[in-house]
């Protein structure tokens, strides 16, 4: 089961065990603090930093490797882009920064429970009752989306494999339409689901 | 649980033709098989029985509460279980899902975890807890769906087609389960296995109740229909 990312795996370390609000807090702060990281060296300390909260967690490096991969997409080009326009330095901090974020991001998903990160969505949102908002659909609305993310990308590998078989380029259109027309149509069923598993309100 | 159907007729929105007609049936049985060809109004009658499809004439009862009224209590009572088991997992992880049921329920955080572990052991998904949902095989995505329901106690399960999906030794799998539920027990189903051994056997054609009995009955005139 190794290579998922972002889903919760197992464990009884110390970040396993640390609240869902105060990892969900410590995120945040690093993430405002993140924007006064200025030189290569305080980059370099923040992923190392992140990198020792892997270690905590006792984390498979595969699981490192498999957060970091689908970053490169984003990281190379920026760290290019970076050295072109503002020299060595600024790329660094920036590609360093972002690489600190992300994986500090999937480190609190990797150790918590969606639920427990969902109840502590949803007991903020309880402060925001009295704006009309309804804190138990929030947190559903959440868990769902979640759901949702391996059922789409199932869906669309469906739709490019249906359009191999039949020798179809690659055009936007033949791909859109029936990725929504599936879509909306499992969003239905899971709507009916949820009707008869006592959500029906 | 009484199960009471008077005077159905149900006109989809937007659509001409009726789907059920002029459906009178009371069902009491332990087990109740429905059998019948694609769009003979077997999804749509086994829907009214929860209240998922409130009838457009007539009224359906569930131990005498009417679901177009009691909707929602209907539903505490009666459990559904779908084709598509990807449908029906509406939680990341396995634990979650089944919890999920349970969560509007009165019940504290550890009385859910420990009833969780429990249906999760019974079924064998013990190991599977804190799994994503999405990297279970198909039988055991439908366990975890069916396990799912029945972690809330409905006294009456609906089933539609729940093993269409499902390769013979998932299927067989499922039988079983089923043959152990101490509930009530309604079965779409295209498997004439399924419900060889039933109480009752309700055929639908072009959306009539063509046939109404035991399962030799009801299997024989299905077939003379599809042949
Ligand atoms: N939500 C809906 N809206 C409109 N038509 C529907 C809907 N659900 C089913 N139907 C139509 O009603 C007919 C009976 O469908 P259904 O009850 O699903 O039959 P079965 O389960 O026996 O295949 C079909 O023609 C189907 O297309
Ligand atoms: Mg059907």
């Amino acid at each position: 089961m190794t290579g998922v990312v972002g889903l919760y795996r197992p464990g009884t370390s110390v970040v396993h065990r640390l609240p869902a609000g105060v990892k969900l807090a410590g995120l945040a702060v690093v993430g405002a603090v993140s924007v006064m990281v200025g030189t290569p060296v305080r980059a370099a300390a923040l992923v190392a930093c992140v990198l020792a909260g892997y270690a905590v967690a006792r984390l498979p490096l595969s699981l490192l490797w498999a957060s970091v991969r689908p970053l490169l997409w984003v990281a190379v080009p920026l760290g290019v882009f970076q050295v072109v326009v503002a020299g060595w330095d600024r790329a660094a901090v920036v590609v360093g920064v972002l690489l600190a974020l992300v994986l500090l991001a999937n480190l609190v998903t990797l150790t918590t429970r969606t639920t427990d990160l969902i109840d502590v969505v949803v007991g903020l949102a309880r402060r925001l009752r009295f704006t009309g908002v309804d804190p138990e659909r929030v947190g559903l609305l959440l868990s769902l989306g979640i759901r949702s993310v391996p059922l789409v990308l199932e869906l669309a590998g469906e739709v490019r494999e249906a359009q191999h078989a039949r020798g179809r380029g690659a055009s936007a259109r033949a791909f859109a339409v029936p990725l929504i027309v599936g879509a909306l149509r499992r969003a239905d069923e899971m709507g009916d689901a949820l009707a008869a598993r006592g959500f029906d309100d | 649980m009484l199960i009471e159907v008077s005077g159905v007729t149900h006109t989809y929105a937007g659509r001409r033709e009726p789907v059920v007609r002029d459906l009178d049936v009371r069902l009491e049985e332990h087990r109740i098989g429905v059998i019948g060809a694609n769009g003979s109004g077997k999804s749509t009658f086994a829907r009214m029985l929860n209240g998922l499809v409130v009838p457009s004439e007539g009224t359906v009862s569930v131990e005498g509460r009417d679901t177009r009224r009691h909707g929602r209590e209907v539903r505490r009572d009666v459990g559904f279980c779908f084709t598509d088991p990807d449908s029906q997992i509406v939680m990341p992880t396995v634990a979650e899902d089944v919890a999920f049921g349970l969560r509007r329920r009165g019940l504290s955080k550890a009385e859910v975890a420990a009833r969780v572990e429990d249906v999760l052991r019974a079924h064998g998904l013990a190991q599977h807890a804190d799994h994503a949902a999405h990297l279970l095989s198909g039988g055991q995505k439908q366990l975890l769906a069916l396990t799912s329901v029945l972690v809330t106690e409905p006294r009456l399960l609906v089933m539609d087609e729940p093993t269409t999906l499902l390769d013979l030794r998932n299927t067989r799998m499922v039988a079983d389960l089923v043959a152990r539920l101490p509930q009530q027990v309604v079965l779409v189903t295209h498997d004439l296995d399924l419900v060889a051994g039933f109480d009752r056997v309700l055929v639908f054609d072009e959306s009539r109740l063509v046939h109404d009995g035991a399962p030799a009955g009801a299997l024989r005139h299905y077939r003379e229909l599809m042949s």
